[in-house]
């Protein structure tokens, strides 16, 4: 995008003043929701997606990550890969333990 | 101020030993040496700050070596503490008492020589000379962290990194020249609380340079200081590792494609991803263990646990291997931080004194980037003992075997590079050539750690301690010497002199393999690591028991073949033989644009421009036998 | 020798050099605040029980819209200094600096409270990763609200003599302050709601 136009300017000011009010509507959302003691895995589920999408919002627009340059991308996309693998790899080897049943 | 070392610039142009300094911008002494922001100086005091970590740590090894081979016996300490503060003494007398680079580098050694004579004696370390357990586990875990994390990694990265990498891509400086500085001072102060870390009361950290908990969530306030210190290591490789990226994005020279770009210059950028995001998740568990032990929290404390019979009053309900999980998760790729920039350097050394392109030059960086990736995900074959099932086993032990490939094409591209060149036999070429089979040698012996059957047997012996020596220390370290005689012209526009620096090749690579080769034999016989008394009163470790003797031997010896080596380095500082200003003919823009010695500030007088790739030498039809990759192509 | 594409970006990347720094730094930091997720997640798998409803959801959806309305004051302030408004971007950014502390003043009464109560650290593994989350993220508004004073006072002297790098400054400083935002973001849900 092109950060010298005035007119261009006072366009992404209404686009970030209406992602900030996403943003509130959102928040006010996931606490409702909590409210409604769902089970656990369905309320993670609904929080974790949720926040992403805010998440989304912030990165996208108030980050302006929608038009950024390629390198950006290449090296965000490298770290969330091996976030990720931190993530999930020792979640994994959690769940796969040996466990010694007939140990006295 | 007079000194000698960075102002050699000038030198060559003054009379040489007055060194009256006539930079155009005349910055104050300390903004120009000690608060520098010029990536030249910085990586020179990277360099020198990282050396004497290392001489630091083989002492603490010599003085383990000793409690190994004699067990129970009282250590000959002034053996060991004289020669140092005698050659502290002859650097100071050499430089007559002037202020200079060479007198604080005497007077650091002065200091070293003090600082080991205080450790190996006192009632709570070494009664009556001789070593108690709990100090050799503060030795043990203290030359593991000092090497890998204030010696090899300020070198390779910080100091040659520093150094050489913007000469390389024509580059003034780095992209962030403060930051560069803020991350040597961060470095400084992470070394600086490490060594106070000896004189608290317990020592310095015991737990390993793994720092293990439960053992060290309960340990000595040694602990606490070591992950103080580790926080600020991380905070200086972070600072590093986005300057070297930024400036290998941003500040390449006119025409410097990525694939024209050195394969040092690659090693370095991939070691700088490495440490970007691996490092991380350990400042992560740092701050995570501080809280265990000051804040009483249980993130590494499983409920119910007894220590000397009592039962912890912790609340548990924390995991020890999740300290395992993430410090691993930066160690793995660490351990190719250890050797991706050794890597770099001797493609260089190799390609130049081969007179030759590397073999395969492509795909060597192919298979670089690959490494870097994979490094990221083989992090628990560290952890086969751990209880892990089969199906995560067999992930991580796969990837590990995928790993290996890389590896093995890059080390094949250096041999094929061999194939058919002229080579210069000289002291950097040796040592190059010296860490194709070391490093061969370690990798080769890591296999057998990678699968996870053999690893039962293998794991926690001096195997292990074997395997990752080979690779760092005939490895990375001979990569390092290599650096260190390739770019002395370049640093002072003198020579190394190369007797001594075949001598101490020569020492060195026999030493190294007496001292590194038993313990593999040892390991093999399931002698265990981490034991003060080299295994003595196990059964099975009678039979290779013996060979803690010859291991020790070499391993003073070698001591010894470095004297030569520090005496070429003070000597030749001064007196060296003048260098011209592309002393080995090479094609690189470090040579081949910048000056020799670089202008104190800025780095070229003209920016270069580059028309060709990084390693044409004996190009067809060529008067010369190197073709500069700022030398115009010929239609 | 001036350091090149400091204020203006490179062709082949197009960015300047600060952008390419702070996204580098703020990919190390996803990779430790992901690193503390991941202990979050297997202490929480680990747990026979897991407190619930024991912290006060009010006062942080509270401190949640703080959070989102500093970022896009913030962002103002950037637009501002594209539209060369400096008394604008002043404003904003002063405001952008008063939310940060009044995130830090509400966090203090909460902390404050827990520790009132006996809600330590020590207590379980649930408040310790509670206090090292909120702490660590605490940490990075503080270094957030420094830097931001800085550019409103000493620093944005810079506006007069280089104004596009100051605007670039700005721009970098804002790339940091919504990181801090999003990660505020995931740590809402994660310790007061689930
Ligand atoms: C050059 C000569 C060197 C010798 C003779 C040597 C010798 C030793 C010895 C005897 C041990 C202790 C084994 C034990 O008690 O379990 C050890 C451990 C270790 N060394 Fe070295 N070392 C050398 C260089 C290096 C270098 C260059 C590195 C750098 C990366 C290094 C890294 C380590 C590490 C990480 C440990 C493990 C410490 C621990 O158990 O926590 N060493 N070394
Ligand atoms: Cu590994």
């Amino acid at each position: 995008m092109d950060f010298t136009d005035i007119h261009e300017i006072k366009k992404h000011v209404r686009v970030y003043v209406t992602v900030f009010v996403a943003l509130l509507a959102l928040t006010m959302i996931t606490v409702a929701i909590a409210q409604l003691h769902l089970s656990v895995p369905a309320a993670v589920a609904v929080a974790i997606f949720i926040a992403t999408i805010k998440g989304s919002l912030v990165a996208g627009y108030f980050m302006h990550l929608v038009s950024e340059k390629k390198v950006i991308y290449a090296a965000l996309i490298l770290t969330v890969v091996f976030f990720a693998a931190l993530m999930w790899l020792p979640i994994f080897s959690q769940s796969d333990t040996i466990v010694y049943k007939n140990v006295p | 101020m007079k000194t000698n070392q960075p102002n050699h610039a000038v030198e060559t142009v003054a009379a040489p030993h007055v060194g009256v300094v006539h930079v155009h911008e005349e910055l104050p002494f300390w903004r120009r040496y000690i608060f520098s922001t010029d990536h030249k100086v910085i990586g020179l005091q990277y360099g020198f700050t990282a050396l004497l970590f290392l001489l630091f740590g083989y002492i603490m090894m010599m003085m383990m070596r000793w409690q190994l081979a004699y067990p129970d016996t009282e250590f000959p300490k002034y053996y060991f503490v004289l020669p140092i503060a005698a050659i502290g003494a002859i650097i100071i007398l050499m430089s007559g008492i002037k202020p200079s680079i060479n007198t604080l580098i005497g007077i650091l050694l002065l200091g070293l020589a003090a600082l080991i004579n205080y450790i190996a004696s006192g009632e709570e370390r070494m009664p009556d000379g001789i070593m108690l357990p709990e100090f050799y586990n503060q030795l043990g875990a203290m030359h593991g962290t000092i090497m890998v994390f204030l010696g090899i990694v300020p070198l390779a990265v910080g100091a040659f990194g520093n150094y050489v990498l913007p000469l390389q891509i024509g580059a003034p400086d780095m992209a962030f020249p403060k930051i560069n500085m803020a991350s040597y001072w961060a470095y400084f102060v992470g070394g600086v609380i490490m060594l106070v870390s000896f004189f608290v009361p317990g020592g310095a950290a015991n737990s390993g340079w793994t720092s293990y908990p439960p053992l060290a969530d309960i340990a000595t306030t040694g602990q606490t200081l070591w992950l103080f210190g580790m926080v600020f290591l991380i905070t200086s490789s972070l600072l590093g590792s986005i300057n070297f990226i930024v400036t290998v994005l941003q500040l390449r020279a006119k025409g410097l494609t990525f694939f024209r770009l050195p394969f040092f210059v690659w090693a370095q950028f991939v070691t700088a991803f490495l440490l970007l995001l691996a490092f991380p998740p350990l400042e992560a568990a740092a701050v995570l263990q501080l809280m265990d032990r000051l804040a009483g929290t249980s993130f590494y404390l499983p409920s119910g646990l007894i220590v000397s019979g009592q039962v912890l009053p912790n609340t548990g309900g924390g995991s020890p291997l999740l300290w395992q999980h993430l410090f691993w998760f930066l160690a793995h790729p660490e351990v190719y931080v250890l050797i991706l920039p050794g890597m770099g350097i001797v493609a260089e050394v190799i390609a130049n004194n081969a007179r030759k392109p590397l073999w395969g030059y492509k795909s060597m960086v192919y298979s670089l980037i690959f490494l870097g990736f994979m490094s990221f995900i083989v992090w628990a074959h560290h952890m086969f003992l751990t209880g892990m099932g089969t199906a995560i086993s067999a992930f991580f032990q796969t990837t590990t075997m995928i790993i290996s490939i890389p590896s093995v094409i890059i080390l094949s591209c250096l041999f094929i590079s061999l194939y058919g060149g002229s080579i210069r036999f000289n002291s950097p070429m040796l040592f190059a050539l010296g860490f194709l089979p070391m490093f061969g040698i370690g990798g080769l012996t890591g296999l057998p750690l990678g699968l996870a059957t053999s690893d039962i047997h293998l794991h926690d012996t001096y195997y292990v301690i074997g395997h990752f020596h080979y690779v760092v220390a005939p490895g990375t370290i001979f990569a390092l010497f290599a650096g260190i005689y390739y770019w002395f012209p370049k640093v002072t526009g003198r020579t190394l002199n190369e007797t001594l620096g075949k001598i101490h090749f020569w020492g060195s690579f026999v030493c190294m393999n007496f001292i590194f080769f038993p313990m593999l034999i040892q390991g093999l016989a399931g002698v265990s690591r981490r034991l003060s008394d080299g295994g003595q009163q196990y059964s099975h470790a009678q039979g290779v028991f013996q060979l803690n003797e010859v291991m020790s031997v070499a391993a003073w010896v070698m001591a010894i073949f470095q004297i030569f080596f520090i005496i070429n380095l003070f000597i030749s500082i001064k007196k060296g033989k003048k260098a011209s200003e592309n002393h080995w003919e090479a094609t690189t823009l470090e040579w081949a644009a910048a000056p020799t010695p670089p202008i104190a500030h800025g780095n070229f007088g003209i920016v270069p421009e580059v028309h060709r790739g990084p390693y044409e030498y004996s190009l067809p039809g060529n008067a010369k036998d190197y073709s500069p990759q700022n030398e115009l192509v010929k239609e | 020798m001036e350091i090149p594409y400091v204020v203006t970006a490179r062709p082949e990347t197009g960015i300047f050099n600060a952008k390419a720094g702070i996204w580098l730094f703020l990919a190390s930091e996803v990779m430790l605040f992901g690193a503390l997720f991941t202990t979050y997640i297997l202490l929480r798998i680990g747990a026979p029980t897991w407190p619930h409803g024991e912290l006060d959801v009010a006062l942080a959806t509270v401190n949640t819209a703080v959070l989102i309305t500093s970022s896009i004051t913030m962002v103002m302030a950037w637009a501002s200094c594209l539209t060369k408004d400096f008394k604008k971007f002043r404003l904003y950014l002063g405001l952008t600096i008063l939310l940060g502390a009044t995130f830090m003043v509400i966090k203090y009464f909460e902390y404050s409270h827990h520790f009132h109560i006996g809600d330590i650290p020590s207590k379980n593994t649930f408040y310790a990763i509670y206090f090292t989350l909120t702490g660590l993220h605490g940490l990075h508004v503080l270094g957030g609200m420094i830097v931001n004073s800085y550019f409103w006072g000493p620093g944005s002297k810079m506006w007069k003599s280089e104004p596009v790098r100051f605007t670039n400054r700005i721009e970098v400083a804002g790339l940091y302050w919504h990181f801090v935002d999003l990660v505020w973001i995931f740590l809402f849900p994660t310790l007061y709601l689930l």
